[in-house]
């Protein structure tokens, strides 16, 4: 499918959801909802500097924070609508993005990861000693009930998660066959062959820390509204790392429907659990999950599948 | 002929061992040179400062009439050097052809003046893979090549980038003698059409019957530089060859 198609077509799949949904009379599928398509963000923006580069970043909840604060902070100082705040979250995550690019890149492996993991210790740190977005008492955001055309203010939250999703998904796909995504799968699996082969790995990493950490920030920046009440502890909650690596590993790292794949499924089975048995189990069904995977499945439910249909192929 | 390439003393260490040291050479434009030395002499290290690898300490390299030195290694090769690795480092997750591609994209459509389209990038990835024998494979992934193949894949990625110097590392163990003629059969091709080669290699029926000139390398000094014939008859190389 060419890049327009694409679009028009994610666009449509967007709209028809949409469309669909607003049939469902319940308002709680939309909170759930909102979680399950903000994981969508954050997987395919975290798989667009793990998965396509190579570099895992373990500091997810720092750029979603940062995001999410943003809007906290400007929340304080003029109240502003929710895209222009996806904006300005998506452009403050996205320099911190860069930043630490140029920090930590020159680090490998593990010791990259750490160093992202380090980052948003020292983020949180900073947020916690700010009184001016409610430091460690937190900070509440009052949101109108209702809004224009779609009415309840959750739906609206809904429908902005959902068009963000289709914009990461859309940018994951428009870099995955593109030079930009040549040179990303260069850099993942060697980085010197791809100096070698004129590939300027330094610059592209950043591009890749750049558009990963913006796109989490853009993840971030409606979640003041949608919780109403954000404090430190739970911006930077370490589940948002841990999903949002979880999923792509989950779903396949290779390509664009891994990560959304990956949200689909692990983000409703948490959804389900939180309301059947209890939030508290999260953590334990990805920690299952991912280990039956690393089992069954090391490329994910994606590299399951199109084993499946090689397999299929060869029988006939 | 004017120098296309230009070591001057050149030296690298590796914590406190010296891997190379005050080496200066040069090499002409269009020159075929064979790089040889025993096994630990520097010669992979040699390549690595060449290209912007690995950073030498000490020492400049002059390559097409400038300073190369506080350039990256993409930079180098966007310039017009080109090398295999030793030990060969395919792109894992890419068919070979779009190991190819890479260089394509980010280094000749890097270039001014150039840019090939989807379907000429096509056309050259088949081309390259056809030219060093791996014509049927472009839709397989390294790990099914065997070794020699993945020596073949280094040397047309290398080739792919559209150098005017060559640096082939080794690029023939391994290989049969039909294939090793077909290897040297290649390099005198490309030779002949401008590029520069510099050939490191053990095996000498293939660096004699390539190279123009030598330059032997014994434990990170340089130790003869000239005319094969005599190159081979000096005192000194022959004593590092038989001590091996
Ligand atoms: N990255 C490195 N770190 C430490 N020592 C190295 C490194 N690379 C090479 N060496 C050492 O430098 C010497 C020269 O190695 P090399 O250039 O690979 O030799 P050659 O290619 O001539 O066989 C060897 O003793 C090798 O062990
Ligand atoms: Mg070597």
């Amino acid at each position: 499918m060419r890049a327009p198609t694409f679009w028009l077509v994610a666009s449509l799949v967007g709209a028809a959801f949409f469309g669909l949904s607003l049939l469902v009379p319940n308002q709680y599928y939309f909170q759930a909802g909102y979680v399950v398509l903000q994981y969508i963000v954050l997987a395919t923006a975290w798989n667009i500097l793990g998965g396509y580069t190579g570099y895992v970043n373990f500091g997810v909840a720092a750029f979603f924070a940062l995001g999410a604060y943003s809007s906290v902070a400007l929340y304080k100082l003029a109240p502003l609508p929710i895209p222009v705040l996806v904006l300005i979250g998506g452009a403050v995550s996205g320099v911190v993005g860069l930043g630490m690019g140029y920090l930590t890149l020159r680090l490998r492996g593990a010791f990259f990861s750490i160093a992202t993991l380090a980052m948003a210790v020292v983020m949180q740190t900073l947020i916690t000693n700010w009184d001016y977005v409610g430091g460690s008492r937190g900070a509440y955001i009052l949101r109108p009930a209702q809004v224009p055309i779609l009415g309840n203010y959750i739906v609206y939250l809904f429908l902005v998660m959902l068009i963000l999703s289709v914009i990461a998904i859309g940018v994951a796909r428009s870099i995955e066959r593109s030079r930009l995504g040549f040179g990303f799968a260069s850099i993942r699996d060697d980085e010197q062959a791809a100096e070698a082969a004129g590939v300027p790995t330094l610059r592209l990493k950043l591009v890749a820390t750049t558009l990963s950490g913006a796109l989490m920030g853009m993840a971030g920046a409606p979640l003041p509204y949608y919780v109403t009440y954000l404090d430190p502890s739970s911006g930077f909650s370490l589940s948002y790392a841990v999903n949002s690596i979880a999923m792509p590993l989950i779903g396949g790292m290779t390509n664009w429907i891994g990560p959304l794949v990956g949200a689909l499924f692990l983000g409703t089975i948490q959804q389900l659990a939180t309301v059947t048995i209890s939030s508290a189990l999260n953590l334990l069904i990805v920690g299952l999950l991912l280990v039956g995977f690393v089992v069954v499945a090391p490329n994910g439910i994606v590299g399951l599948v199109e084993r499946l249909i090689a397999a299929a192929r060869n029988r006939r | 002929m004017a120098a296309l390439l230009e070591v001057t003393d050149l030296g690298k260490h590796f914590g406190g061992f010296t891997a190379l040291e005050a080496i200066n050479f040069s090499v002409a434009a269009g020159e075929r040179v064979g790089l040889i030395g025993p096994n630990g002499s520097g010669k992979s290290t040699l390549v690595n400062c060449l290209c912007g690898t690995l950073r030498n300490e000490s020492g400049s390299v002059r390559f097409d009439g400038r300073a190369v030195d506080g350039l990256a290694a993409h930079q180098r090769t966007r310039l017009g050097m080109a090398r295999s690795f030793q030990l060969p480092k395919p792109f894992a997750s890419m068919t070979l052809a779009d190991n190819i591609r890479i260089p394509l994209l980010y280094t000749v459509n890097a270039r001014h003046g150039r840019h090939l389209s989807p379907a000429e990038l096509d056309e050259r990835c088949a081309e390259l893979l056809q030219l060093v024998g791996l014509a049927g494979k472009a839709r397989q992934r390294p790990r099914e090549l065997t070794q020699v193949e993945m020596r073949k894949l280094e040397l047309a990625r290398a080739m792919a980038a559209e150098p005017k110097l060559l640096i082939a590392d080794e690029a023939m163990a391994g290989l049969s003698h039909s294939e090793i003629d077909d290897i040297l059969a290649l390099l005198s091709t490309l030779n002949e059409r401008g590029i520069t080669v510099i050939l490191i290699e053990h095996i000498m029926r293939a660096v004699m019957s390539f190279s123009e000139r030598l330059v032997v390398l014994v434990a990170g000094r340089k130790i003869a530089d000239g005319l094969p014939q005599e190159v081979t008859r000096n005192p000194e190389v022959v004593k590092a060859y038989i001590g091996e």
